[in-house]
């Protein structure tokens, strides 16, 4: 008998999970998927132009916070001087209203921001969202009530409402970049760990599991052993549609003036004076705008990409639609 | 007859446990913003509160007594009102009692009350919008499954549900208001002055506001349809020869609601986010902006009470779409 034990539980080390369709297979159906190619490009591109931001504006020769008083005409209460908002060999895209700030550095370091923001606010959700999720589905009766009912309560929050006030009674000191990342990572946690619990549910009543309890196994290393790797996929496409939503939400709250406080440029702050500059400086409101629609509208065409290419389900899913003969192929490649 | 009390205790245990959730709300939310660190008297009077204020304001608030008394004593103006000082006379504040505001010296429930209106007239409006155009959109496109029209209204919700409620309602309003000026710049006129100029008045708000939602309700109503569609009694109604106008927009419309009830109690809380922008860009006196405002001037007691009426609103939509889900759809397990 405990030689069968034993041998289930070298067969549940040595066979790989199945949950997860693996790297390989990911990046293939990933690839089938012409929309979300093209946002994953979108995509590189913004995080390339974040991270060489300090580069690009050494190529303008600008920095976003210096104040330019001589581009401002102020008889015209503070209209950029010039065709075009001011946009030249200077300023490529021209200067702020009423500053004179250059917009192509506020508007690239506003990409930092964004994405910035937006990912540590995911990783902050992901990482209590698992904890929760696993310790509820694991615990016993207690715990996961006590548990899933924080859950329910932390989904009740509506998480606009909540920031905004958050944001207002921290202390200004507090660095507002990390602070807007942590208090929406700290709110809206709640459906990452309901989606998490009921995951673990799941993958807790499959026999390779109940193989590894059997052959002794401590519950935190069939946690890290088996289940995490059978949690990726659901975590990964969830976070992968967070990020564009937590874009939105620091947008937001930039844009009502508790978010991200000058002088750090996020796009949504640039939008909350610009309707009032719409004729004498019109890009003053559609580069920020514009670049708010490109990244939200490519990464969550990249999530829902990943979506597909991470979902068992996904593969007859992608036959109906234009990648018939592709997938069928490749299919037939996993096979052979 | 077994069902039905089954479903009066369903009933019962979810109004239990919403006000279980509403309990725990107000603790969380109370503990969050009067024990935050620093000098509460001075964060809740605000920064422009002389000395003599703050020293007021601590009284009112009994700073010396110990956190769990100042709550239970908050929790009793709620149930039962309270009388409080002005420092020149007692006043009484009626249940429910949400405090009072350091910067108006107003009760926090008339400001909500007074603009409480606004709100609902920008929220229920859209929302008819949102599920007309959603639904709409959704149905449309899963029966139009394959065809461009289709691929054109996956691309234009795909837009919807990636635009920022204020770029939607900032676009909306230079275009409409601004450039063509078809319309005016938006005034709030109550509905009971005027419908007329109400409705016209509303109407940018509400497409700023149903735009968004109603895009991400025709992603999951085209998904619910095609479900539905794919269902052996549609094939049947097919078999026995019904209309397809019929099979699509009776039958399978009413397999693909029961989703759609349950997104729309779970949006309420995101759609209340969006009305905040809306009302912040239009200049509509509704709660939303009452909110920015109160967060400008750290008014605490205003702040706590407006994000305790919010999470009342979206735990109670909840709760009552659990309800209607379970009546709508009897092999929902009543546990």
């Amino acid at each position: 008998m405990s030689e069968v034990l034993a041998a289930s539980g070298a067969a549940a080390t040595d066979v790989s999970v199945p949950a997860a369709p693996g790297a390989r297979p990911f990046w293939r159906r990933l690839r089938a998927q012409r929309a979300a190619l093209v946002a994953a490009a979108v995509v590189a591109l913004l995080v390339l132009v974040a991270l060489a931001a300090p580069l690009l504006t050494a190529l303008e020769g600008q920095d976003p916070t210096s104040y330019h008083p001589d581009l401002i005409d102020s008889a015209r209460g503070g209209v950029p001087v010039g065709a075009f908002g001011g946009a030249g060999a200077d300023h490529w895209l021209g200067v702020e209203p009423q500053t004179g700030r250059d917009l192509f550095a506020r508007l690239v370091y506003g990409a930092r921001v964004s994405l910035g923001v937006a990912l540590a606010a995911t990783v902050v959700q992901i990482a209590i969202g698992v904890a929760v999720g696993v310790g509820a589905a694991l615990g016993n009766r207690w715990i996961d009530q006590l548990l899933s009912r924080i859950t329910d309560i932390i989904v009740a929050l509506p998480l606009m409402i909540m920031s905004l006030a958050l944001l207002a009674i921290v202390p200004q000191s507090f660095p507002r970049p990390v602070l807007v990342a942590l208090v929406i990572g700290l709110i809206a946690w709640g459906n990452t760990a309901k989606i998490v619990r009921a995951q673990t549910l799941t993958l807790k009543g499959l026999d390779y599991v109940a193989a590894a309890r059997l052959s002794g196994w401590g519950a935190w290393r069939i946690t890290r052993r088996e289940l995490l790797p059978g949690l990726a996929a659901p975590v990964i496409t969830y976070a992968a549609l967070l990020v564009p939503i937590n874009i939105s939400t620091e947008a937001a709250l930039s844009f009502l003036g508790v978010g991200v406080k000058p002088p750090t440029p996020s796009w949504g702050q640039m939008l909350t004076a610009a309707d009032v500059w719409y004729q004498a400086a019109p890009q003053y409101l559609m580069l920020p705008a514009g670049a708010l629609f490109v990244t939200v509208v490519a990464l969550t065409v990249l999530g829902d990409g990943v979506r597909t290419a991470l979902d068992p389900r996904a593969a007859s899913r992608l036959r109906v639609g234009t990648g018939r003969k592709r997938e069928a192929g490749a299919d037939k490649e996993d096979t052979a | 007859m077994s069902a039905f009390s089954g479903l009066t205790g369903f009933v019962l245990r979810r109004a239990v446990g919403a006000l279980a959730t509403l309990l725990a709300l107000s603790v969380i939310v109370y503990v969050v913003f009067y024990a935050a660190p620093g000098d509460v008297a001075q964060i809740t009077c605000g920064p422009r509160c002389s000395p003599e204020q703050v020293h007021q304001v601590a009284q009112q608030l009994r700073l010396d007594d110990p956190l769990h008394v100042r709550y239970w004593h908050f929790l009793q103006g709620i149930v039962a009102g309270h009388d409080y000082s002005t420092g020149t006379s007692v006043e009484h504040c009626p249940a429910p009692c949400l405090g009072v505001s350091y910067q108006s010296g107003r009760q926090v429930m008339d400001i909500i009350t007074a603009k409480l209106p606004v709100s609902l007239s920008l929220v229920s409006g859209a929302m008819v919008l949102w599920l007309v155009l959603g639904v709409g959109t959704g149905v449309l496109s899963a029966w139009r499954r394959g065809r461009i029209s289709e691929r054109v209204l996956t691309a234009v919700t795909l837009a919807g549900t990636a635009t920022p409620v204020f770029v939607i309602g900032l676009v909306l309003m230079i275009v409409v208001c601004g450039e063509f000026q078809w319309l005016p710049f938006p005034q709030y006129v109550s509905l009971t002055d005027d419908p007329e100029q109400w409705a016209w008045n509303l109407l940018l708000p509400w497409l700023s506001l149903a735009l968004i939602e109603a895009a991400t309700f025709a992603r999951l109503t085209r998904a619910a349809m095609l479900e539905t569609l794919a269902e052996d009694h549609i094939r049947t109604f097919r078999a026995y020869g019904v209309g397809e106008r019929s099979v699509v927009g009776r039958h399978a419309l009413r397999g693909a609601l029961a989703p759609v009830i349950a997104l729309n109690a779970n949006n309420l809380g995101s759609a209340v986010g969006g009305a905040v922008l809306t009302e912040t860009l239009f200049g509509l006196p509704g709660i939303g902006q009452e909110l920015v405002h109160a967060v400008d001037v750290v008014d605490l007691p205003v702040v706590v009470g407006m994000v305790l009426i919010v999470g009342f609103f979206v735990v109670v939509a909840n709760t009552v779409a659990d309800v209607l889900f379970a009546v709508a759809d009897r092999r929902v397990v009543l546990a």
